[in-house]
C-alpha cells in the first residue's frame, strides 16, 4: 500500500466508530433537542427546561461543584505526580496504588462513601466509639447542605484525581533531565525549578488534563445521586430526570447540549490560556 | 490451523448454535418488576418453571426497558415476547403498540383493574398481572410509645403525628421513616393517601384550603420523620438498621423486613384524615408488545401467567398480590401474612377511601407524579409558602390535565372532560 493512503487507511476504523457512534446519535439528540411533539422547528424545549424552578440551581450546582473540586484536584495531582516521579523505588506500586480510584466505577465510588456518611456509617460509628458523639449523626440530610456538598467533593476528589495525575507523570516524564541539571549547576531551589521549569514544560499536559476533567465535572451525576439523592440536584440528573421520569426526550436533549454548550467554552478558556505558542516544543 | 484453534472454533460453533437455538424456542419476558437478583432467580425456577414453552425472564430498570421496547417498536421488528410493567408504564405507551388481548379468555377479578387495562380503548391492551398496595409498618418497640387512645388499627393521622412524637421525645431521634429518596414511591403518598384523606380528591382539589390543611399535617409530621428520609427508597432498609421505627411504604419494598425478622415488625393501615382513610392499589401488567416474535407463544405465557398456581408462586416470589380469584395457602411467607392483614383492614375499615390509580394521562405521568414531588420539595424541604406553592404548582398541573384531556378518577368526583383543578 502507498505510503500516501496508509495512515488514511489505519484511522479510518476510528472514523467510521466516531462516525457511526458519535456524530450521528449527536445529530439526532440535536435534532430532538430543537423539534416539538409534531416534529416543528421551535425553542419550546429549551424555553421549558430553563424556565423550570429546579434549572437555576442545577446550574449553580453544577459549577460551584467544579470550580470546588477541579483546582483541588489539579494541586494535588501536580503534587502527587513531583512526588511520584522523584522517587526510584517502588514508584510503579505507588502510581498503582494512587490510580486503584480510577478502576472503580463514579456510581460504586459514590455507594463506597454512602457508607461513610451515611447515619450508621463508618464515620458515625468511629465518632461513637471514640466517645466524641453520643448518638449517630445525620450527616447527609437536607439541613446540612454543606456537609452534602463536602462529600460529594471529598468523593469526587478521591475519585478523579487519579486521571490527571496519570496525564501529568506522563507529561513529567517528557522533560528531559538536563533542564534540572543545569538549574541545579546555576543553584536554583526545588521549588524554584519546579515554577520555572517543571511547570512551563508540562503545559500541554495540563492542557489535556484540564479539559477532560472540567468536561468530566460538568458531567457528575452517579456520585451526587448517590450521596445527594435529590437534596444536590446537578444537570446531568435533570437529565435523566427529563429522559426516565418524565419520558421527555425534548427536553432531555436540550439539557444535553447546554451542558456540552458549557463544556466547550470552558474547553475554549482552557485551551487559550494554556496555549503552547506555536513553534516551541521541549 | 493448529489443533487448539480447530478446537476453539468448533466448540464456540457449537455454543453459538445453541445459543441461538434456545434463544429462538424461549419468549423473552421482558419485566420491570422483581428486579432484584434473589427475586428474579426465583421468578424462572419457582414461577416460569412450569412453562411448557420456556422463558428468558430479564428483569430491567424502567429506563433501559423502555428504551429497548422503543428501538424495537420504532425498528419494527424485535425479540421481546412478552412485557411485565406497572400501569403508569403501560399508560405512557401508544396501545397501537400493544397486542389486543380481548380474545384471550383471561382476565382478572376486578373490573375496575380491567378498565384501567384497556388504557382508553374498547379493548385489553395488557392483561392485570398482580397488585400491592402501600402500608404502614413499625418496629415493635416503638408500640409502647402509641398513644393510649388509640387503635393502631385504625390510627388517625393526629395519632400518628403524637405517635411519632412520643417515640421522637423519648429516643431522642425522629424515627418515623419516608420514602423520599430519588427511588422512592413518595409522590404515591401524596396522590393516593394524604390528599384523599384530607381533601376527598387528589386534581380537584389540588390547591384547595383542605389541601393546605393536608401539607400542614405532613409538615407536623415531617418534625418527627428522620431527616435522612430523603435518601430513603426502601423502607425495609431502615426498618431492619433501625434507622426508622414507623414507616410507609409499598409492600414489596417492606417485605424483606417481615421475612427476615418476623418476630419484630407489624404491619398496619395507613392514617385516616377528615375526609376518611385514603388508599390506593399498585397494578401490574402483562402485555405482548406489536413487534414480539412469536405471538402463540407470547399469548400462551400471558394465559399462564394468570393461572392461581402462578399467582399465588409469584405471590410467594414478589409480594404482589393474585388479580384472580385464588384460594390463599395457609404456609405463606411472614411478608404476604403482615401485608395481606394490613390491606385488608385497610380496605375494609369503615371510613375506607379507596382511590385508583392515575389514568388517561398517557406519557404525562412523570409530569403528574413530578408536580406532586416538587410540592414536597418546596414546601417540607425549602420551607416556602403553602398556599404559594400550590397556587404556582397548581398552573402545571392543570396545563397537563388540559393537554391530555383526562377525565378524573375516584376519589375525585367525575368531570366530562378534562379533570378540572379548582
Amino acid at each position: 500500500m502507498s505510503s500516501r493512503i496508509l495512515p488514511y487507511f489505519l484511522i479510518s476504523p476510528v472514523v467510521i466508530f466516531l462516525l457511526a457512534f458519535f456524530i450521528y446519535p449527536f445529530v439526532l439528540v440535536s435534532q430532538q433537542a430543537f423539534q416539538g411533539d409534531s416534529g416543528a422547528w421551535t425553542l419550546s424545549n429549551f424555553q421549558d427546561v430553563i424556565s423550570y424552578w429546579k434549572f437555576p440551581i442545577s446550574l449553580r450546582n453544577t459549577l460551584l461543584l467544579a470550580v470546588a473540586v477541579v483546582p483541588i484536584q489539579l494541586s494535588l495531582a501536580l503534587l502527587m505526580a513531583t512526588m511520584v516521579s522523584r522517587m526510584n523505588k517502588g514508584r510503579d506500586l505507588i502510581l498503582y496504588v494512587w490510580t486503584i480510584p480510577l478502576g472503580i466505577s463514579d456510581l460504586a465510588a459514590g455507594i463506597i462513601w454512602l457508607a461513610i456518611f451515611e447515619q450508621s456509617g463508618f464515620l458515625n460509628s468511629m465518632l461513637s466509639g471514640l466517645g466524641l458523639i453520643e448518638r449517630p449523626m445525620n450527616l447527609l440530610s437536607y439541613q446540612s447542605p454543606v456537609i452534602v456538598f463536602t462529600a460529594i467533593a471529598l468523593a469526587e476528589i478521591w475519585r478523579a484525581t487519579a486521571i490527571m495525575l496519570v496525564i501529568l507523570v506522563a507529561g513529567i516524564g517528557l522533560i528531559p533531565k538536563e533542564y534540572y541539571e543545569a538549574a541545579d549547576v546555576f543553584g536554583a531551589s526545588k521549588w524554584k525549578q519546579f515554577i520555572r521549569i517543571t511547570f512551563p514544560l508540562l503545559r500541554p499536559s495540563l492542557q489535556t488534563a484540564l479539559v477532560l476533567r472540567v468536561i468530566l465535572a460538568f458531567e457528575i451525576f452517579a456520585v451526587v445521586a448517590a450521596l445527594g439523592g435529590t437534596l444536590f440536584p446537578v444537570l446531568m440528573g435533570e437529565t435523566y430526570a427529563y429522559q426516565f421520569d418524565l419520558l421527555n426526550s425534548g427536553a432531555a436533549a436540550a439539557i444535553a447540549l447546554i451542558i456540552l454548550g458549557i463544556s466547550i467554552a470552558f474547553t475554549m478558556v482552557i485551551l487559550r490560556v494554556l496555549r503552547v505558542p506555536k513553534g516551541a516544543s521541549i | 490451523m493448529t489443533v487448539k484453534s480447530k478446537l476453539v472454533t468448533a466448540v464456540s460453533a457449537i455454543a453459538f448454535t445453541c445459543t441461538a437455538y434456545a434463544a429462538q424456542g424461549e419468549v423473552l419476558f421482558w419485566s420491570t418488576q422483581a428486579k432484584p437478583v434473589e427475586e428474579a432467580q426465583a421468578m424462572r425456577e419457582q414461577v416460569l418453571a412450569g412453562f411448557s414453552g420456556g422463558v428468558d425472564y430479564q428483569p430491567n430498570d424502567g429506563g433501559p426497558w423502555i428504551t429497548r421496547l422503543n428501538a424495537e417498536l420504532s425498528a419494527g421488528s424485535g425479540s421481546i415476547g412478552v412485557l411485565g410493567a406497572l400501569h403508569g408504564d403501560y399508560a405512557a405507551m401508544d396501545p397501537e403498540n400493544l397486542v389486543d388481548l380481548s380474545d384471550l379468555g383471561v382476565a382478572s377479578a376486578s373490573d375496575t383493574f380491567n378498565n384501567l387495562a384497556m388504557l382508553g380503548t374498547d379493548t385489553m391492551q395488557y392483561i392485570p398481572w398482580m397488585q400491592a398496595s402501600y402500608i404502614m409498618a413499625a418496629n415493635r418497640e416503638a408500640l409502647q410509645y402509641l398513644p393510649a387512645d388509640a387503635d393502631i388499627n385504625a390510627l388517625t393521622y393526629d395519632q400518628l403525628i403524637e405517635w411519632a412524637a412520643n417515640v421522637h421525645e423519648a429516643t431522642g431521634e425522629a424515627k418515623f421513616g419516608f420514602p423520599a429518596g430519588p427511588d422512592g414511591l413518595k409522590h404515591r403518598f401524596f396522590q393516593g393517601y394524604l390528599y384523599p384523606s384530607f381533601t376527598d380528591g387528589v386534581v380537584r382539589t389540588f390547591a384547595s384550603d383542605a389541601a393546605v390543611n393536608a401539607w400542614e399535617t405532613f409538615a407536623r409530621l415531617w418534625e418527627h420523620t428522620n431527616p435522612a428520609s430523603t435518601n430513603f427508597s426502601f423502607m425495609q432498609e431502615q426498618l431492619l438498621s433501625g434507622d426508622a421505627w414507623i414507616v410507609f411504604d409499598h409492600t414489596s419494598r417492606l417485605a424483606n423486613a417481615f421475612n427476615e425478622r418476623p418476630d419484630d415488625f407489624i404491619a398496619f393501615p395507613a392514617p385516616a384524615g377528615p375526609t376518611g382513610r385514603g388508599f390506593m392499589p399498585v397494578l401490574a401488567g402483562v402485555a405482548i408488545p406489536a413487534t414480539a416474535p412469536n405471538i402463540d407463544e407470547a399469548r400462551a405465557l400471558v394465559s399462564y401467567m394468570l393461572e392461581p398456581e402462578t399467582q399465588i408462586a409469584t405471590l410467594r416470589t414478589t409480594n404482589f398480590f393474585p388479580v384472580v380469584d385464588v384460594e390463599l395457602p395457609d404456609d405463606l411467607p411472614p411478608s404476604v401474612q403482615a401485608a395481606g392483614n394490613a390491606i385488608a383492614a385497610m380496605s375494609g375499615s369503615a371510613d375506607a377511601n379507596p382511590g385508583l390509580l392515575p389514568a388517561g394521562l398517557g406519557d404525562r405521568g412523570g409530569d403528574f407524579n413530578r408536580v406532586f414531588v416538587d410540592s414536597f420539595e418546596r414546601i417540607i424541604l425549602g420551607g416556602q409558602d403553602i398556599r404559594a406553592v400550590l397556587d404556582d404548582q397548581k398552573t402545571t398541573l392543570a396545563a397537563i390535565m388540559n393537554d391530555t384531556g383526562a377525565p378524573c378518577w375516584a376519589p375525585d368526583a367525575p368531570s366530562d372532560g378534562a379533570c378540572p383543578v379548582e
